[in-house]
């Protein structure tokens, strides 16, 4: 048994549900108890998706465990095809209906349903969400590609790419970012996988001559069979910053036999010119501790580095599988890695290293908080506020600028950080206050009007109200009281006063 | 049938309230949450208690994402995530069980009483939580107090996570054969303080809540306890309550002006409170919940209202807007329905109301989609989907985390129906 507050990631079927999610087409018919249904409003609300999941749950009770949830599963299966009428189905079980041995794979080929059925082993016990993304979409690949046919000469380059999700941090902005990079390369796009892909799509994956990988986490299993079996090369390098993405160009042109330097000369990012423009001084050396996936945290580490000019203090990951690419990084900086899916101790790893900047995950965010240091999120698990409504990539020249502002925003400026070390003890502007631009969030208390008081009663009454409405509960008491003539403010003129408001 | 033929079928003007009509009980997949999820307010409310889930990565992941609660630093729960070791008796579970709590206790010194949450897995593979905490009581005693219950989705559904964590409560409350009043079910502190006001005025008491905000103050219990639910969802707290030989005060719950009055007169009438008294006491906030919401009747009259089932609350918050604001319950869907318990909601809904138990989302969603009704209550994982389709939803989780029930809290209560409403109004996007 592990002790956990939070994880970093969820079960694997999660990672399932993030490949049907971004998928058109594909049912999945998940073996779960009641209560598993949660997992829809990481899709509806966090990531704010119109649409439910594509995902049936068999929702089975203690009173079926005596009875046959075969049949259960068998009937939520059939009545899931009549009304979806998806192209494939995905069936699996959820970590309660492990237990229970069903065999889900073996009632739904029972069925003899007249579309592609696959079935997926997802050890909850054992393995977690992008592993179990990783295997499911490497099944449904399996599954459902083409077997390998001669590729037309004289067309032009054409790649896959593979790996983002429903879901994903930032996903959906990197695709069209690469996208459109590697369109301007000349080079078209045949199946974007599994975000947006339809199983027709994945039919005809080896028509590719390459494969672009952009979250190996998810899609390194799926681009090594199709090494494998269809000798389409993988890229390597995840464009993730302005030189990773210069050498992600490099090595695309490699693939598709083109020139690197027409593009190369012709776009750049703007993130450069700020990182080496001299208002960015102040950023040299500051010391930051990054955290996140194995991708974004490699990442992460090289563009804090090289293009911002920062010093690693610590670089971790919950991704154990790449533990040893992490250690390397980490080695390369003088420090060692925190491998570790325990948040509790990636916290006391950000406390021993003091950095003055953390660019981590959600968990991250909240030790920041609390520990009063600024933070950037750049990898999942991530919360609502990190899909935002504008553009906003990670990934190629657009990402390295949203890279820069996002990392920079939650700092100090460097006239700001002067002034502060030359009047340490100014009331209103101190080490202790937030960066000016931010705002600050210690407001005094109002000055009561000379003719009013609040009753004891009153006052604690008040202090009951959430803190964020109880400026405006206080004004509109008061302004009531002043009103009517009430010298002291009750309990009964309080809520008076709230009913009298009442929008 | 659909909704509204249900619903038409069913009406019959002539027999008020709705106590005998038929329930379309449904089984299929459902969009509920499972009963850990009471632990995100019941962590809140009894401030000294820790709530250790034993359960698989996937209670976790439902407990920060269930709610968004990752706005806790480090909160008064966790999960004791089995592996595949404790699966292969690799690792004696209960061992395993035993380390964690020590592992936590040692963590968190502070707490007092720790209860050990059953859930899905943990049923199936039927580690004997009980047992765990018998032997964990005489390891921990008397610095700490060990309870268990089971939040597991395959017998609970949300709120029912509340009443299986109070019912493994009331064997711990002390003998008390003195006559006094408890109300049941966790409210938040500002409507327990208006309540025990109410109670005080009337001449009621002594009062006592369940549950308490600090494990040491759990009130006494025995054959002169008259006990007032505040919550629907409570069956075998009351249950357990009744076999201590207290005794329940039936009413509507304290929901809008008319519920709250009938709930503290169902308490006035136990204790022998003349009505003028009960009057004097009561005119005043039962006049300002009706101002309070009156403002909100103009927005919500002759709208009707489909609810999805979520947490029991359904049946008394369609009385309330039925009768209060003049709403029109499409279908009212509810995880159960507790005759006994909800028989004065009952007869107070209008006739025509389709009551549905269970639930089968797909085939309740073709319902909705056919009824068309003005305002969609539903939990999060169907609001924003029906949203894109142009319906007006209402989250129901909401009205389980905000203070709803009294007098001071019925505008309030109609505001959150009124305000996607009024939103929908307001936007030019």
């Amino acid at each position: 048994m592990q002790l956990a507050v939070w994880t970093y990631e969820g079960p694997p079927h999660i990672g399932a549900m993030r490949v049907a999610t971004g998928m058109q087409g594909l049912h999945y018919v998940l073996h779960a108890p009641q209560g598993d249904t949660y997992a829809d409003l990481l899709f509806t609300m966090i990531e704010r998706r119109g649409a439910r999941p594509p995902v049936t749950y068999t929702t089975f009770q203690a009173r079926d465990l005596g009875g046959d949830t075969a049949e259960l599963f068998k009937s939520a299966a059939r009545d899931a095809f009549r009304r979806h009428q998806p192209q494939a189905m995905i069936v699996g079980a959820s970590c309660t209906a492990e237990l229970i041995q069903d065999d889900p794979g073996g009632l739904a080929r029972a069925l003899d349903l007249p579309v592609p059925v696959i079935a997926l082993e997802l050890p909850s016990y054992q393995k977690k969400e992008n592993w179990g993304a990783a295997e499911t979409f490497y099944r449904l690949v399996r599954g459902l590609c083409a077997p390998p046919a001669p590729r037309p000469a004289g067309r032009a380059p054409s790649c896959n790419i593979l790996g983002p999700t429903a879901l994903g941090f930032r996903h959906r902005d990197d695709v069209r970012e690469i996208s459109g990079l590697l369109t301007r390369m000349g080079i078209t796009i045949n199946v974007t996988a599994p975000l947006g892909a339809t199983p027709a799509d994945l039919v005809r994956l080896g028509e590719a001559d390459f494969n672009v990988v952009l979250y190996p986490e998810i899609a390194a299993p799926a681009a090594a069979w199709l090494t494998r079996t269809h000798a389409q090369p993988a890229t390597k390098t995840i464009p993730i910053g302005l030189n990773a993405t210069r050498e992600f160009i490099a090595e695309v042109a490699g693939l598709a036999g083109l020139d690197p330097a027409p593009i190369l000369d012709a776009e750049t990012a703007r993130s450069a010119w700020y990182s080496r423009s001299v208002d960015s001084n102040y950023l040299t050396g500051k010391r930051v501790f990054v955290f996140g996936d194995a991708t974004h945290a490699l990442a992460a580490a090289r563009v804090a580095t090289e293009e911002l000019g920062f010093t690693l203090v610590g670089l971790g990951s919950y991704t154990r599988e790449y533990a040893r690419e992490l250690r390397e990084a980490a080695r390369a900086h003088g420090i060692e890695a925190t491998i570790s899916d325990d948040y509790l101790a990636v916290e006391a790893a950000i406390q021993a290293a003091q950095p003055e900047l953390i660019l981590g995950t959600q968990m991250e965010r909240h030790t920041a908080k609390r520990l009063g240091v600024p933070c950037a999120v750049i990898s999942a698990p991530v919360h609502v506020q990190d899909y935002p409504a504008r553009y906003s990539p990670q990934m190629g020249f657009e990402g390295a600028n949203v890279l820069f502002d996002t990392w920079v925003h939650p700092l100090m400026m460097g006239l700001e950080e002067h002034l502060l070390g030359m009047f340490r003890e100014d009331f209103e502007f101190h080490a202790d206050s937030a960066p000016s631009h931010l705002g600050t969030a210690a407001a005094s208390a109002p000055a009561v009007p000379a003719t009013l008081s609040w009753s004891a009663e009153a006052e604690r009454e008040l202090g009951k109200i959430p803190f964020f409405v109880r400026g405006k509960a206080r004004r509109n008491t008061e302004r009531y009281a002043t009103e009517r003539g009430i010298g002291t403010i009750t309990i009964e003129a309080l809520y008076d006063a709230k009913a009298h408001f009442a929008r | 049938m659909s909704g509204a033929a249900l619903a038409r079928a069913q009406h019959q003007p002539s027999v008020p309230g709705c106590a005998e009509a038929p329930v379309l009980r449904e089984r299929g997949q459902r969009e509920v949450f499972c009963g850990l999820t009471g632990i995100i307010w019941l962590h809140r409310k009894i401030q000294d208690a820790f709530f250790l889930i034993i359960g698989s990565r996937t209670c976790a992941h439902l407990m920060q994402s269930a709610a968004g609660v990752m706005i806790f630093a480090e909160p008064r729960f966790a999960t004791a995530i089995i592996e595949e070791r404790d699966l292969a008796g690799m690792a004696d579970a209960n061992e395993e069980l035993d380390r964690v709590v020590g592992q936590l206790l040692a963590r968190r010194p502070e707490i007092r009483l720790l209860f050990l949450v059953g859930s899905c897995p943990s049923e199936v593979i039927k580690l004997d939580l009980s047992r765990a905490a018998a032997r964990l009581n005489t390891q921990h005693s008397p610095g700490v107090r060990v309870l268990n219950y089971s939040g597991s989705g395959i017998e609970t559904t949300f709120t029912q996570g509340e009443d299986a964590c109070l019912a493994a409560l009331v064997p711990e409350m002390r003998a008390d054969p003195a006559p006094g009043l408890l109300v049941v079910g966790a409210l938040a502190e500002v409507v327990e303080d208006q309540m025990r006001r109410h109670f005080d005025a009337l001449g009621i008491g002594p009062v006592t809540f369940l549950p308490p905000r600090r494990a040491a103050d759990l009130p006494g219990i025995g054959p002169g306890t008259r006990f007032l639910l505040a919550q629907p969802f409570l069956a075998e707290t009351a249950r357990l309550l009744e076999s201590r030989g207290a005794r329940r005060l039936a009413a509507p719950f304290p929901l809008g002006a008319e519920g709250t009055t009938a709930w503290l007169r169902a308490a006035a009438d136990a204790w022998g409170i003349p009505a003028s008294r009960f009057r004097e006491v009561t005119a005043v906030g039962e006049q300002r919940a009706r101002t309070a919401i009156a403002r909100h009747r103009e927005q919500l009259a002759g709208r009707s209202i489909f609810f999805f089932p979520d947490s029991q609350l359904e049946v008394p918050l369609a009385r309330f807007l039925s009768r209060e604001l003049d709403m029109q319950p499409v279908e009212i869907g509810t995880p159960y329905l507790h005759r006994q318990h909800l028989a004065e909601e009952l007869a107070l809904l209008p006739t025509d109301a389709a009551l549905s138990e269970g639930g089968d989302v797909d085939r309740q969603l073709d319902r909705c989609r056919a009824a068309r009704p003005d305002l969609v209550v539903c939990g999060l994982g169907l609001a924003n989907p029906l949203e894109a389709e142009g319906f007006t939803t209402k989250w129901s989780i909401e009205l389980v985390f905000t203070p709803i029930q009294g007098y001071d809290q019925a505008g309030d209560l109609a505001e959150l129906f009124s305000r996607p409403l009024h939103r929908r109004t307001r936007l030019k996007v």
